[in-house]
């Protein structure tokens, strides 16, 4: 069942709050101007920031469908929006065949017609059964420049054009979150049809308040150390910093660990948790990780 | 942090403080155009203008495409909703000198405008990166020869001569297959949605079989020229090969180097040559002076790789491998960087010589990791190479058992 959406940027904020997001203003902020004014949400970040997350919290949350495009390189109008059913189409004209059929148009029409429409996820979306799901576009980066350009048509009037056919239009727009790591530049021509938000990664409160929701085994001494060893670390120039998704698998892993406080040791064995590139693995392990671990605790002891 | 909100943010002003605000952006090089301001108005009505933090994300959301632009967005911000009268009186400074000389003005202008604009009226909101910055070009400014780049003292022939090649020029690079499919009589698969429309045309009869063949694009490139002393005769011609080919095709990015990282893609993009080549000699500031390889290298790996290399990309590295740190940690970023891009080629200029060896340093350091190691030192070896590098793009494994 549809909830309604919110009213406000306060309700939004109480939305994702309610759905275990703790998100800042800003971003509710961009949501509810997104929602209310029917635009796309472009959401730009590093990896592992929970870009993905907020497409599922409001799916979720606002009682809709989730239809996700996951991007990579090579994705085409067959696997992006609809395709048609090649068999079955092979089988309808033998058929005609067989019964005599000799009407060329009326064969036509017949094959090219809505029953042998394969749908994915583009079309999907706009023709819902229901409610407006919610179609998340995730890794647009990943794509390359023509698939951009022809998100253009779908993104700005909500319709897809099929040649045999004619155009699609949804009847009303679904909720569009995009979601790009920058692994390239997305075109300005996209963005400008979306509201930009930059999700950056969390200070230590919220961090600690996500612990709290996503890890709530940890003890709650355990999570103030790992949020504050967690936001230490992203102060060192490091390759691949550690997202709040490593923050909340490390929180866990200690705790299968059955540890209830950081020691260097237990940091060393499980920095490759934190950190994903032997370089940066390298550079902490051992003194810097000790150093780390001392500022962290007696940061969180104050705090 | 934010300031409070003056009167003239009441309804009835409201559009005409957005245009006036987006104007003062774009003179500041964002692209804000008047489709956006008038989704910044609608937006600012929808969210409700109670709290100043509230305008201030509504508008980010609205008006920003690029988190680098918060920072120019945030003084604008600041600046304009503290005091409108204090900003009309500087976009009149502002206007005449980028409406009335030129009629579109480059991003880089204005940036600096918004620099001395904002620099003057505010010296404390002065960004503390660029002091930063400054110190550490101190730091080793006696190994740096800071010298402008002049072209001038190109010989006319050695212009001429240059020129001539660039027409002739085609990139000796090889396409790469993408996983889309466009017709082709000869082509090895069957193009299913053609196939049918093709056998209705017959009645339904026949079908006869439409092929199509993968699509073949060339992939993005990557340019790492170094403009170091020792290749101080071939940089300059092969900027202008450059040129070409940033202004040929779409996805090329440059960058050149000597004891710092510049990049100079947005340089290149003007048309005309000579502009572009005069904002290229702007940029560079280590124009024939040392070469700290490694060091540049590691900063392009660290800052760009990984937004740039995306896609199957083609590192050309243009260098003679003459390091003056002898080396040291070259062949760390050097293995990076091959294992970052999907071909990477090492240009090298003195590489005419016969008798060229790899026995500095620096080139035994970085050998085993290109994928192809070409002569350039001028841009007619270039042109006879296209023919000799037709073949696909792939990496020979067995190639490295014996590097």
């Amino acid at each position: 069942m549809p909830t309604p959406l919110p009213k406000s940027i306060d309700d939004t904020l109480k939305l994702l709050t309610s759905a275990d997001y703790v998100a800042d203003r800003s971003l509710a902020t961009a949501l509810y101007l997104s929602l209310a004014m029917q635009r796309p949400l472009f959401l730009e970040g590093e990896a592992g920031t929970g870009k993905t997350e907020i497409a599922k919290v409001v799916a979720q949350s606002l009682g809709r469908d989730l239809i996700r495009l996951q991007c990579y390189e090579g994705l085409d109008i067959a696997q992006a929006a609809y395709e048609w059913n090649y068999p079955r189409q092979m089988i309808e004209i033998r058929m005609a065949e067989a019964e005599g059929v000799k009407s060329r148009e009326g064969l036509e029409q017949d094959i090219f017609s809505d029953r042998f429409l394969v749908r994915r996820a583009l079309l999907r979306a706009l023709q819902p059964l229901g409610a407006p799901p919610v179609l998340l576009i995730d890794e647009l980066d990943r794509t390359d420049e023509p698939f951009e350009a022809y998100l253009l048509e779908v993104l700005s009037d909500w319709q897809i054009t099929v040649p045999e056919i004619g155009t699609i239009r949804a009847a009303e727009p679904p909720i569009v979150v995009i979601t790009s790591n920058r692994t390239r530049e997305i075109h300005d021509a996209v963005k400008r049809r979306c509201f930009y938000h930059w999700v950056d990664y969390p200070d230590a409160r919220r961090e600690l308040e996500i612990l709290k929701r996503k890890a709530p085994k940890a003890s709650a001494a355990l999570s103030r150390e790992v949020v504050a060893f967690v936001q230490r670390l992203r102060g060192v120039d490091l390759f691949k910093l550690p997202g709040v998704a490593e923050t909340i698998d490390w929180a866990n892993c200690l705790v299968a660990l059955d540890k209830l406080a950081l020691d260097p040791e237990t940091v060393n064995n499980t920095l490759g948790v934190l950190l994903k590139y032997q370089d940066d693995i390298e550079r902490i392990a051992g003194d810097e990780a000790a150093r780390l671990v001392n500022e962290a605790k007696s940061a969180a002891a104050t705090a | 942090m934010l300031p409070p909100l003056e009167a003239a943010a009441s309804r009835g002003k409201l559009a005409e403080n957005v245009m006036h605000f987006a104007r003062l952006l774009r003179a500041a090089g964002l692209r804000v155009g008047p489709d956006r301001v008038v989704d910044c108005v609608r937006a600012l009505e929808i969210a409700g203008t109670d709290r100043r933090d509230d305008w201030y994300w509504t508008m980010s959301a609205v008006l920003l495409s690029r988190e680098e632009q918060r920072p120019v967005f945030d003084q604008a911000f600041r600046l304009f909703w503290r005091d409108p009268k204090l900003t009309e009186k500087m976009m009149q400074l502002l206007l005449p000198k980028t409406y009335g000389r030129t009629p579109k003005p480059e991003e880089q202008q204005s940036q600096r405008l918004t620099d001395a604009l904002f620099g003057q009226k505010k010296p404390e909101e002065q960004p503390e990166e660029q002091k930063v910055e400054m110190d550490a070009h101190l730091t080793f400014s006696s190994r740096e020869v800071l010298q402008r780049m002049d072209f001038d003292t190109m010989s006319a022939a050695e212009l001429a001569e240059a020129k001539k090649m660039i027409r002739q020029l085609r990139l000796p690079l090889p396409v790469i297959r993408t996983r889309r499919h466009t017709p082709d009589p000869r082509g090895a698969r069957v193009h299913l949605r053609a196939t049918l429309r093709e056998s209705l045309r017959e009645g339904g009869d026949v079908i006869p079989l439409v092929r199509a063949r993968p699509v073949e694009v060339h992939p993005p490139l990557v340019v790492l020229c170094d403009i170091s002393g020792s290749m101080n005769p071939y940089a300059r011609m092969f900027l202008h090969f450059l040129h070409a080919l940033t202004n040929d095709r779409d996805r090329v990015h440059t960058f050149v180097f000597g004891t710092r990282l510049t990049n100079i893609t947005r340089q290149l993009r003007h048309r005309d040559v000579d502009v572009a080549m005069t904002r290229v000699a702007d940029a560079i500031k280590d124009w024939s002076g040392g070469t700290r390889i490694g060091v540049c290298l590691r900063d392009f790996n660290w800052r760009w790789a990984r937004r740039l290399l995306g896609q199957n990309a083609c590192v050309l590295l243009v260098s003679d491998g003459l390091d003056r740190e002898a080396g040291e940690g070259l062949a760390e970023e050097m293995e990076r960087l091959a294992k970052s891009c999907r071909y990477l080629v090492w240009l090298n200029p003195l590489l005419r010589y016969d008798r060229f060896e790899a026995k500095p340093a620096g080139v035994r350091a970085m050998l085993p990791h290109v994928d192809l190691f070409l002569p350039v030192h001028n841009l007619k070896s270039l042109v006879d190479l296209a023919h000799t590098l037709g073949r696909p793009l792939t990496r020979k494994m067995e190639k490295i058992a014996w590097k």
